[in-house]
C-alpha cells in the first residue's frame, strides 16, 4: 500500500500524540490515583436499608481518621437529605440506588457518580473550600428528575 | 429524460425510506424546539404531554429513525447505481425489510405518544416501558437486518460475476457499514430479547441492570459509527466527483473503513466510566481501544484535504492556500458537506475528551455531551445527509434542483450552521459549569445553578435562540425536500441531476482488504478480549434482579 510522504508524517504525528495522551491518562489514573468512581460490591436493591453501611445513611468517621458518607439515591431525592461534612478531610462517598438509575454529582467538583441499583459505587474527595455545594441527579430517573437535588454543607473544623 | 442511472423499481424503495426519514425529521426537530423553550422556563406543556416524552421522541426520531432510514435509502440507491439493478429477490427483501423497520418504528412511536415509554432512547433498566415498546425496538433492528442482508446478497451476486475483482468503493463501504451494524446490534438484540421483553411482560421478576447497560453500550458506541460511516462514504466517494476530482487513495479509503469495523465496537465502556460493576482495568483497556479510531479518522482527514488541494491546484490555485479559493464554493452540494466536515474537527476533539477515562467525570451526563453529539451526529452527519438530499431526491424523482432551490439550500445550511454554533457552544460551556443533560427546567435554588441563566453564551436562553434557528432551518429543508420530490420542474438530459460517484483507482489496492473473513474474525477477537471477562464478572456477581419501575 502506497503512503504519501506527508501522510506518513501526519500519521506519525497522530500516533505519537495518541501515545502521549494515553500515557498521561494512564499515569494520572494508576500512579496518581485519579481514577473515575468505581466499585465491585453488589447489594440486594430491595434490602438497601437493611444492609451496611446504608442502614445508617450519612457521615461516619473511620478508624484511620478519614470519613465515609453512605448515600442512598432514590426517586426523587437522597438519603440523608441533609449532609454536613468537614473541609480538608478525605471523604469517601459510598453510593447505591434503591430504585432506578440515578447519579450523585456535586457541582463545582469532579465528583460525578452513577448510582446503579444492585451495585455500590465509591469516590473519594477532599473539599478544600467550605461552603454550600449543590448536588444534582444528572441521569434521567422519571417525572421528578429535575427536582432531584440536595446540598452539602462543608464546614471548617 | 435520462433514466438509465438507477432502475425505476429500485428508486421507489429508496424514496420510501427517504420519505420516512424526513417525516421523522420534521416531528423530531419540532420536539427539539419545544425542549429548548421548556429548559429556560419560557414554555409550559399541557397536562397530557410531558417533557421526557418529547425528549424520548426527539432522540429516537432524529438519532435512530431519521439516520437509519436515510442511510438505507442512500445505500439502496448507491448499490443499484454502482453494482447494477437489483434482482427480484433483492428487491423483494428490501421492501420486506423496509416494512418491518417501519412497523417497529410505528410501534415504538405509538408507545411513546401513549405515555407508556418515557424511558429516553437509552431505555435504561429498571425503568420499564410497555412490553410492546421493546417489541418495536426488536422489529426495527430485524427490519434493518433484512434490508442489510438483501444488500449483502446483491453484493454477493456481483462478486460471483466478477471473480478476482475488487468491488466498487461505494459498495465496499456500504458492506463494511452493514457488517459493523449487524455486529453492533448483537448487544442490543441480546438485552432486548433475553432481558427486557421477558421482564417487561412479567415472565421474569428481576433484571440485571449493569448487564443491560453494558450490552446497550456495546451497541451504543458502534451505533455512532453506523451514522458516521455513510457520511464518510459521501466524503470519500461523492464529494471528489462533485468538485471534479478523484478519490485520493483507494487503498487508504478501504483501510480506514476496515479499521472502523475493528475499533468502533470493543469500546462501549467509555460510556460507563463513572459507574460501578466494571473494574478500572477494563474501563482503561476500552479507553485505549477507543483511541485507536483516531488513526482512521486522521487518514480520512488527510485524504479529504489532499483531494481538495489536488483539485484546487488543478483549477489554478497557487501558493500555500490559494487552492482553497478555487474550490466550487457556489455549489451547495459541496459547501454543505465541507461545513459538515469543519464541524467534525471540534466534534472529534470533544469526543477524545469524553472518552479520556478520568476526564469523563468533568462532563459526564452534563449538557456538554448534548453539545458534543449535536456537532457530531447533529451536524457532520446530518448536514452531510442534507448535502446528499439536494441531488439524491431529484436524481430519484427525475426533477431539477433549480437555481432558486439552490439559493434556498444555501440559506438552509447557513441557518443550520449558525443555529448549531450558538446552541452547541452554549451547551458545551453550560456543561462545564455542571448543568445536567436530559433535564426539564432546572430551577435549583442555588447560586451555581442560577449562573446557568446568567452568561452571554453560558445561558439556556442562548441555547433556545440557537434551537429556534435550527427549527426554522429544518422547516426550510422539508420545504426543499417537498419541492424536489413533487413540484420542481422535470429534468431533461441536460439538466438531469446525476448520482456522483468519483473515480477510484484500485489497481494498487491489496486484495486482502476485501477479505471480510479476516476482518470479521479480528473484530470478534477484539470484542472477546475487551468484553468476555468483565461481562462474565457482571453475570457471576449479579445482585438480585431489579423490579419494574414506571416513575414518569
Amino acid at each position: 500500500m502506497h503512503l504519501h510522504k506527508y501522510e506518513k508524517i501526519w500519521l506519525g504525528f497522530g500516533v505519537i500524540a495518541l501515545i502521549i495522551f494515553l500515557s498521561v491518562v494512564g499515569v494520572s489514573a494508576f500512579a496518581q490515583g485519579h481514577a473515575p468512581s468505581s466499585g465491585h460490591m453488589t447489594i440486594d436493591p430491595e434490602k438497601v436499608r437493611e444492609t451496611a453501611p446504608f442502614d445508617q445513611p450519612g457521615l461516619h468517621k473511620k478508624e484511620d481518621g478519614t470519613y465515609e458518607v453512605a448515600m442512598i439515591a432514590l426517586t426523587f431525592g437522597y438519603e440523608p437529605s441533609k449532609l454536613q461534612v468537614p473541609a480538608g478531610k478525605e471523604i469517601t462517598f459510598t453510593l447505591t440506588s434503591e430504585d432506578v438509575v440515578h447519579s450523585f454529582s456535586i457541582i463545582g467538583t469532579n465528583v460525578n457518580m452513577m448510582a446503579v441499583p444492585g451495585q455500590i459505587n465509591h469516590r473519594t474527595h477532599t473539599f478544600k473550600e467550605p461552603g454550600s455545594y449543590l448536588v444534582i441527579c444528572n441521569e434521567y430517573c422519571g417525572s421528578g428528575h429535575h427536582f432531584m437535588s440536595t446540598e452539602i454543607e462543608v464546614v471548617e473544623q | 429524460m435520462k433514466t438509465g442511472e438507477i432502475a425505476a423499481e429500485d428508486r421507489k424503495v429508496a424514496l420510501f425510506n427517504l420519505g420516512f426519514a424526513y417525516s421523522a425529521f420534521l416531528i423530531g426537530t419540532l420536539c427539539g424546539l419545544l425542549q429548548v423553550f421548556i429548559r429556560n422556563d419560557a414554555l409550559k406543556l399541557p397536562e397530557w404531554l410531558d417533557y421526557y416524552q418529547i425528549l424520548t421522541a426527539h432522540g429516537l426520531l432524529l438519532a435512530i429513525v431519521f439516520t437509519t432510514f436515510f442511510i438505507f435509502a442512500f445505500f439502496q440507491a448507491g448499490m443499484s447505481r454502482t453494482l447494477g439493478a437489483f434482482g427480484p429477490k433483492v428487491r423483494l427483501w428490501n421492501w420486506v425489510g423496509f416494512a418491518v423497520t417501519a412497523l417497529g418504528t410505528i410501534l415504538v412511536v405509538v408507545m411513546v405518544v401513549a405515555g407508556q415509554a418515557s424511558v429516553l432512547y437509552t431505555f435504561y433498566a429498571p425503568l420499564q416501558a410497555h412490553g410492546l415498546f421493546y417489541v418495536g425496538l426488536a422489529l426495527f433492528v430485524i427490519g434493518t437486518w433484512i434490508q442489510g442482508f438483501s444488500l449483502v446478497g446483491h453484493y454477493a451476486v456481483w462478486r460471483r460475476n466478477h471473480k478476482g475483482e475488487l468491488s466498487p468503493l461505494f459498495a465496499f463501504m456500504a458492506i463494511a457499514t452493514i457488517i459493523l451494524w449487524v455486529i453492533a446490534c448483537l448487544g442490543v438484540v441480546a438485552t432486548v430479547l433475553f432481558q427486557f421483553i421477558p421482564w417487561a411482560f412479567g415472565w421474569t421478576s428481576g433484571i440485571n441492570v449493569e448487564l443491560s447497560r453494558s450490552l446497550f453500550w456495546y451497541f451504543g458506541h458502534p451505533l455512532v459509527y453506523f451514522w458516521l460511516l455513510p457520511a464518510y462514504m459521501a466524503w470519500y466517494v461523492i464529494v471528489p466527483k462533485i468538485i471534479g476530482g478523484k478519490v485520493f487513495s483507494d487503498s487508504l479509503a478501504r483501510l480506514s473503513f476496515v479499521l472502523f469495523i475493528l475499533f468502533s465496537i470493543p469500546v462501549g465502556f467509555h460510556h460507563q466510566l463513572t459507574e460501578p460493576g466494571i473494574s478500572s482495568f477494563w474501563k482503561f483497556l476500552q479507553t485505549v481501544l477507543t483511541f485507536m479510531v483516531i488513526i482512521p479518522s486522521l487518514i480520512t482527514a488527510f485524504s479529504m484535504f489532499a483531494t481538495f488541494e489536488i483539485r484546487g491546484r488543478e483549477l489554478g490555485g497557487r501558493g500555500l492556500f490559494g487552492w482553497i479559493r478555487k474550490l466550487p464554493w457556489r455549489d451547495v452540494r459541496f459547501t454543505s458537506i465541507f461545513i459538515a466536515m469543519a464541524f467534525f474537527i471540534p466534534g472529534g476533539a470533544g469526543g477524545i475528551i469524553n472518552a479520556s477515562f478520568q476526564m469523563n467525570e468533568v462532563i459526564h451526563n452534563t449538557l456538554w455531551v448534548v453539545g458534543h453529539f449535536h456537532i457530531t451526529v447533529g451536524t457532520p452527519v446530518a448536514m452531510t445527509f442534507f448535502g446528499l438530499t439536494f441531488w439524491l431526491i431529484p436524481n430519484l424523482t427525475g426533477r431539477r434542483f433549480t437555481k432558486s432551490l439552490q439559493k434556498l439550500a444555501f440559506l438552509q445550511i447557513a441557518t443550520w450552521s449558525i443555529g448549531m454554533l450558538l446552541m452547541s457552544t452554549a451547551q458545551h460551556l453550560l456543561g462545564l459549569l455542571g448543568a445536567p443533560r436530559r433535564t426539564a427546567y432546572t430551577g435549583y435554588a442555588h447560586d451555581d445553578a442560577l449562573a446557568w441563566f446568567d452568561g452571554l453564551l453560558t445561558n439556556h436562553v442562548t441555547m433556545a435562540v440557537g434551537g429556534s434557528i435550527l427549527f426554522l432551518s429544518a422547516v426550510l429543508l422539508v420545504f426543499i425536500v417537498i419541492q424536489l420530490w413533487w413540484l420542481a420542474p422535470k429534468a431533461d438530459e441536460q439538466t438531469y441531476e446525476a448520482f456522483p460517484i468519483a473515480e477510484s483507482d484500485s489497481s494498487m489496492t491489496p486484495r486482502f482488504l476485501e477479505n471480510w473473513k479476516i476482518w470479521i474474525g479480528i473484530a470478534f477477537l477484539l470484542i472477546a478480549l475487551a468484553y468476555t471477562i468483565p461481562l462474565a464478572e457482571i453475570i457471576q456477581h449479579a445482585p438480585p434482579g431489579s423490579g419494574r419501575f414506571q416513575t414518569w
